[in-house]
C-alpha cells in the first residue's frame, strides 16, 4: 500500500522558466487580488466575513460558462452583465438576509453565511452536476513573447483586467460622493447614522459592490482554469489567506496578498506536485495569523 | 425530574432499535447517533467555552487515520489503536490551542486557523505515502458471521451498539462537565473573557482544556468511523464540507444544550434520509439535494430560532 | 495601622500619553480608600495596574506583603484582588446566581458549597430575588451589583470598585453606602473605590486620594480634600458635584 509521490519529468530549473512562472503567478495572483478585494471591502464597512465568497464567485464563472455557450459572449465582455447579476444578488442578499444579523454575535454572523455558502455551492452542484467545465476562447493558446517571457494572451488580459476594475474601485473611495460616504459608514457606524446617513442601505450598496468585484473576477479567472463546484469552498479559502495574509478590510493589502499568494502558489509548483501547492498558501497563513495577525499591509485595531 | 423519565424513555428506545426496526433504519440510526457524539465534542469547545473551531474534521481524520494505519500497517489492535488516536488528536489539539491562544487569536480569527490547520493536514495527508496518500487507505474486510467486539469487527448492530455506547458516554460527560467547576469557569469565559480573569480563572488553561477536551473525545469518532466504513481518504474526510457538517446538529439543536447536540443530529439526518428516500421514490438522483437540504435547515435556525431548536422545547416541557 | 494596599510610584503611558504619572497611595488594613478626579484623571487606569490589566511602565504595587506588580488579573485575584468594572461584564446568559457561582469556586471546587456562599452574597448585596434571572435581564445598578457580589465570593483582601453607584437615585444610594459600611464593618475587608458621586464618597471614606490628568494633586480625610483649593479648582470647579 505504498504509494510515492508520482515521478515528475526533470525539468531544467533554468532562470528563464522561474521567470516565466513568476509573471505567470503574478497575473493570476491580480485576479485573486480583485477577489479578495470584493471580500475585504464588505468586512471592512459591514464587518461581515462573507464565508459565501468563493461559493458567489463559482456561480459567476458557471454564469461565464453558459454565457459563452449558448450566446458565445467573451468573458471578457461577459464579465460586465455578470457583475451586474452579482451586485443585484449583494444588495439583495445583504438587505434581506444580512441586515437584520448586524448586531447579532460574530459567530452567528459566520455561521448565517456558512449557510448560504452551503445552499450556492449545492445549488449549483444539482443544476450543473459534478464535472469541471471550461470556456475555450479563440485567444486561448495566443500568448505574447517580452524579452525572455511568454505571458499567455488569457492570463495577460485577466491580470489587465482585474487590474483596470481594483483601479475603479479605488478612485470610487477616493474621489466618489457615494463612496466617501461607505468610508464613514466603515469608520463609524454610529456617527455616519447621527449624521443622517442610510446606514443599511450603504451596507447593501457595499455588499453589491464587493460583489460586482467578485462576478469580475469570476469571469476572469474562467479564462485560467475549469470551474467546478468544489471550486466555491477553495476559492473562499484561498480569499480568507489572501485579505488575512494582507490585512482584513485593507484595500491595498488584498491586491498585495492576492499578488503575493499568486506568486508563491506558481513558485511553489516549481517544486513540489501541483496538488501541494496550497499547503503554502495555508502555511503562509498559519505564520501570518500568528505573528502578524492585522496582516502585512493592516494597522492593528 | 421530567428530564430523567424522558432520557429513560429515549434510552429504553435506543436500546431497543435494532430487535424492532429494519436493518437499513439501524444503518440511518448509526449516522445520527455519530452526529450526535461528534457534536457533542465540538459543543464543548463552542457551546461550552465559546471557541470557534471550523475545523474539527482535522480530529476525526487524525483519529481514524492513526488507528487505521497502525491496524492495516502493523495489526496493532483497534482498542490500542484507539489510545494512540487519542494522543495524536491531543498532541494537535494542544499544539493548536497553543499557539492560537498565547498569541491572542480569537473570534473569526481563530475559526480560520482551524480550517487552516486542517486544510495543511488534508493536503498533508494526500501526499502522505505510508497511508495511501490520495489514493485511499483501505481496511481489510473478510466475511465472518460473528461480532469481534475487541477487534472492532462485525455487524451493523454490533457498531449500533458501539456509536450508542458512546453517545451516550459523551452525554454524561458533558453533563458531568457542565455541573463541575470546569463547567462554570468555561461559560465564564465563553460569556466574558475579562471579566473571568478578574475572577481568577486561568483562561489560557482553560480554553486550552477545551480543545484538548473536544479534540480527544472527536478522534474517538474518527476510529468508529475508520473502522465502521473501512475506507479512508483524505480528500473526504479531511474535507471542509465535513467540518460543517459536525457542527450543524449542535448548532441547530442548541448551542451549549445537552440535548441540542442529540436532537439536532437525529432531526437532521433523519429528516435528510426521508428527502433522500422520497427523492429517490420518485426515481430521481439528484447530487447535492441533501446539502442543500442541510443549508435550508441552518439558514431557518439561525435566522429565525438564534438559541436553536431544543429552549423552545424544553420550555414547552417545562424541564 | 499598616498598609494592606501599597501602590508606590506608579506610572503608564499609552501612545506617548501619560496616563497614570507617579502615583502613591496606601490602603490601610479594613481602611476604605477613595479615588476621585474628573474623566480622563487616571482612576480607571491606575484600577487596571493594580488589578494586573496592564503592567506599570515605573513602579510597585505591595499587596499584604507581597509584590503584585505586572501580575496577570486571575494572578492578582489570587493574591486578593477583587473589582468590578466600570463599563459592566456580567456573564449574561448565566444566571445572577451562576455569575456569582464562579466566583466563589475560586475558593471551593465543591460546586454545591460554591452555591450556597453565592446565595448568601447575593441576599448581602440585595439580589436575593433574582438569583435564578439570566444576568441579562438586570438593570444597570443592579449588574454593578451583581459584580461587587461577584468579587466579593473570590474572598478578596481588597476590594477595588469602580462607579458602583453610577445611575443610582439618592436613597439607593444611602443604601449602597450602608452596605459597603457594613461588610467593612463585619468582615474588616478594605475597599478602593472611584467614584463620581461624591455623597457617596464623603459618607464612605476614611482618605480620598485626587488624581488629575493622571497625577496625584491632593490626599487627605474627606473633611480636608473639601477644603484644598488644588482640588475645587482642578476638580468640583470643572464638574457639578451630585
Amino acid at each position: 500500500m505504498l504509494i510515492g509521490h508520482p515521478p515528475r519529468p526533470a525539468i531544467a530549473m533554468t532562470f528563464d522558466l522561474v521567470l516565466n512562472v513568476a509573471a505567470a503567478g503574478i497575473l493570476t495572483g491580480l485576479v485573486y487580488g480583485l477577489m479578495a478585494l470584493g471580500l475585504s471591502v464588505i468586512f471592512g464597512v459591514t464587518r461581515i466575513v462573507n464565508f459565501a465568497h468563493g461559493e458567489m464567485m463559482t456561480a459567476a464563472m458557471y454564469g461565464a460558462v453558459l454565457l459563452f455557450a449558448t450566446v458565445k459572449l467573451d468573458p471578457l465582455l461577459a464579465a460586465i452583465p455578470i457583475g451586474a447579476a452579482l451586485a443585484v444578488f449583494g444588495y439583495a442578499l445583504q438587505s434581506a438576509v444580512i441586515n437584520p444579523f448586524i448586531d447579532r454575535p460574530e459567530h452567528s454572523q459566520f455561521m448565517l453565511m456558512v449557510a448560504v455558502a452551503i445552499v450556492l455551492v449545492n445549488g449549483l452542484l444539482m443544476i450543473f452536476g459534478p464535472n469541471a467545465q471550461n470556456v475555450m476562447v479563440g485567444y486561448a493558446f495566443d500568448s505574447y513573447q517580452l524579452g525572455p517571457l511568454l505571458i499567455d494572451a488569457t492570463r495577460a488580459y485577466a491580470g489587465a483586467a482585474a487590474l483596470l476594475v481594483a483601479g475603479l474601485l479605488f478612485a470610487f473611495f477616493r474621489f466618489a460622493r457615494l463612496g466617501k460616504a461607505i468610508r464613514a459608514c466603515a469608520d463609524n457606524q454610529f456617527g455616519a447614522a447621527v449624521v443622517g446617513l442610510p446606514v443599511k442601505r450603504l451596507y447593501a450598496l457595499t455588499f453589491a459592490l464587493g460583489s460586482a468585484c467578485l462576478g469580475v473576477a469570476g469571469c476572469l479567472l474562467v479564462l485560467m482554469i475549469d470551474v467546478s463546484p468544489p471550486l466555491g469552498p477553495a476559492m473562499t479559502l484561498l480569499a480568507f489567506v489572501i485579505v488575512i495574509v494582507g490585512g482584513l478590510g485593507s484595500m491595498t493589502g488584498a491586491l498585495v496578498g492576492g499578488v503575493l499568494i499568486g506568486l508563491s502558489e506558481a513558485l511553489a509548483g516549481l517544486v513540489v506536485p501541483p496538488s501541494a501547492k496550497s499547503m503554502v498558501s495555508f502555511a503562509i497563513l498559519i505564520l501570518v495569523l500568528l505573528f502578524r495577525p492585522q496582516g502585512l499591509v493592516g494597522r492593528r485595531a | 425530574m421530567r428530564a430523567r423519565v424522558l432520557l429513560s424513555l429515549l434510552a429504553v428506545a435506543l436500546v431497543a432499535a435494532p430487535f424492532v426496526v429494519s436493518g437499513y433504519l439501524v444503518s440511518v440510526l448509526i449516522v445520527a447517533l455519530y452526529f450526535a457524539y461528534v457534536g457533542q465534542a465540538w459543543n464543548i469547545m463552542m457551546g461550552f467555552a465559546g471557541q470557534l473551531s471550523l475545523g474539527h474534521a482535522l480530529y476525526v481524520g487524525l483519529g481514524a487515520y492513526t488507528a487505521a494505519a497502525l491496524f492495516v500497517q502493523s495489526g496493532v489492535p483497534p482498542w490500542l489503536g484507539l489510545i494512540a488516536a487519542i494522543i495524536v488528536a491531543m498532541a494537535f489539539a494542544a499544539a493548536i490551542g497553543f499557539l492560537a491562544f498565547r498569541f491572542g487569536i480569537s473570534g473569526v480569527y481563530f475559526a480560520l486557523l482551524t480550517i487552516a490547520f486542517a486544510e495543511f493536514t488534508r493536503i498533508g495527508f494526500d501526499h502522505f505515502g505510508w497511508v495511501g496518500a490520495s489514493a485511499g487507505l483501505f481496511l481489510p474486510v473478510s466475511q465472518r458471521s460473528g461480532s469481534d467486539l475487541l477487534a472492532l469487527r462485525g455487524t451493523p448492530t454490533m457498531f449500533y451498539y458501539v456509536i450508542l455506547a458512546l453517545a451516550a458516554g459523551a452525554f454524561a460527560l458533558s453533563r458531568w462537565l457542565l455541573t463541575s467547576r470546569i463547567g462554570f469557569y468555561w461559560m465564564a469565559i465563553r460569556e466574558d473573557q475579562d471579566a473571568a480573569q478578574a475572577l481568577g480563572i486561568d483562561t489560557f488553561r482553560y480554553k486550552l482544556a477545551a480543545v484538548v477536551v473536544s479534540a480527544a473525545m472527536t478522534s474517538i469518532a474518527g476510529v468508529f468511523f475508520a473502522f465502521y466504513y473501512n475506507n479512508l481518504f483524505p480528500e473526504q474526510i479531511f474535507s471542509i464540507g465535513r467540518s460543517i457538517e459536525i457542527i450543524l446538529g449542535p448548532i441547530i439543536g442548541g448551542l451549549g444544550t445537552l440535548f441540542g447536540p442529540v436532537l439536532g443530529a437525529f432531526v437532521l439526518q433523519l429528516l435528510a434520509e426521508a428527502l433522500r428516500e422520497g427523492v429517490s421514490a420518485l426515481g430521481l438522483e439528484i447530487p447535492g439535494l441533501t446539502q442543500v437540504f442541510y443549508g435550508v435547515c441552518l439558514l431557518v435556525v439561525v435566522m429565525f430560532l438564534p438559541n436553536g431548536v431544543w429552549p423552545p422545547i424544553a420550555r414547552r416541557l417545562r424541564l | 495601622m499598616t498598609a494592606l494596599l501599597a501602590v508606590e510610584g506608579i506610572s503608564k503611558r499609552f501612545r506617548g500619553l501619560k496616563a497614570v504619572d507617579d502615583v502613591s497611595f496606601t490602603v490601610p488594613k479594613g481602611g476604605i480608600v477613595a479615588l476621585i478626579g474628573p474623566n480622563g484623571a487616571g482612576k480607571t487606569t491606575t484600577f487596571n495596574l493594580i488589578a494586573g490589566v496592564y503592567a506599570p511602565d515605573t513602579g510597585r504595587i505591595v499587596l499584604d506583603g507581597e509584590d503584585i506588580t505586572s501580575l496577570r488579573p486571575d494572578r492578582a485575584c489570587h493574591a486578593g484582588i477583587g473589582r468590578t468594572f466600570q463599563i459592566v461584564k456580567p456573564f449574561g446568559a448565566m444566571t445572577v446566581l451562576e455569575n456569582v457561582v464562579v466566583g466563589a469556586l475560586r475558593r471551593s471546587a465543591d460546586v454545591a458549597a460554591a452555591r450556597s456562599r453565592a446565595a448568601e452574597l447575593l441576599e448581602r448585596v440585595g439580589l436575593a430575588d433574582k438569583a435564578a434571572m439570566p444576568a441579562q435581564g438586570l438593570t444597570l445598578p443592579e449588574k454593578k451589583r451583581l459584580e461587587t457580589a461577584r468579587a466579593l465570593a473570590t474572598e478578596p483582601k481588597i476590594l477595588l470598585l469602580d462607579e458602583v453607584m453610577a445611575g443610582l437615585r439618592p436613597t439607593e444610594i444611602d443604601r449602597m453606602v450602608e452596605t459597603f459600611r457594613a461588610l467593612n464593618r463585619e468582615t474588616g475587608i478594605a475597599i478602593l473605590l472611584t467614584e463620581h458621586v461624591m455623597r457617596a464618597v464623603m459618607a464612605l471614606s476614611d482618605r480620598i486620594v485626587v488624581l488629575h490628568h493622571g497625577r496625584k494633586i491632593c490626599e487627605g480625610s474627606p473633611e480636608q480634600v473639601a477644603r484644598n483649593e488644588a482640588v475645587l479648582e482642578s476638580y468640583l470647579g470643572t464638574e457639578a458635584v451630585s
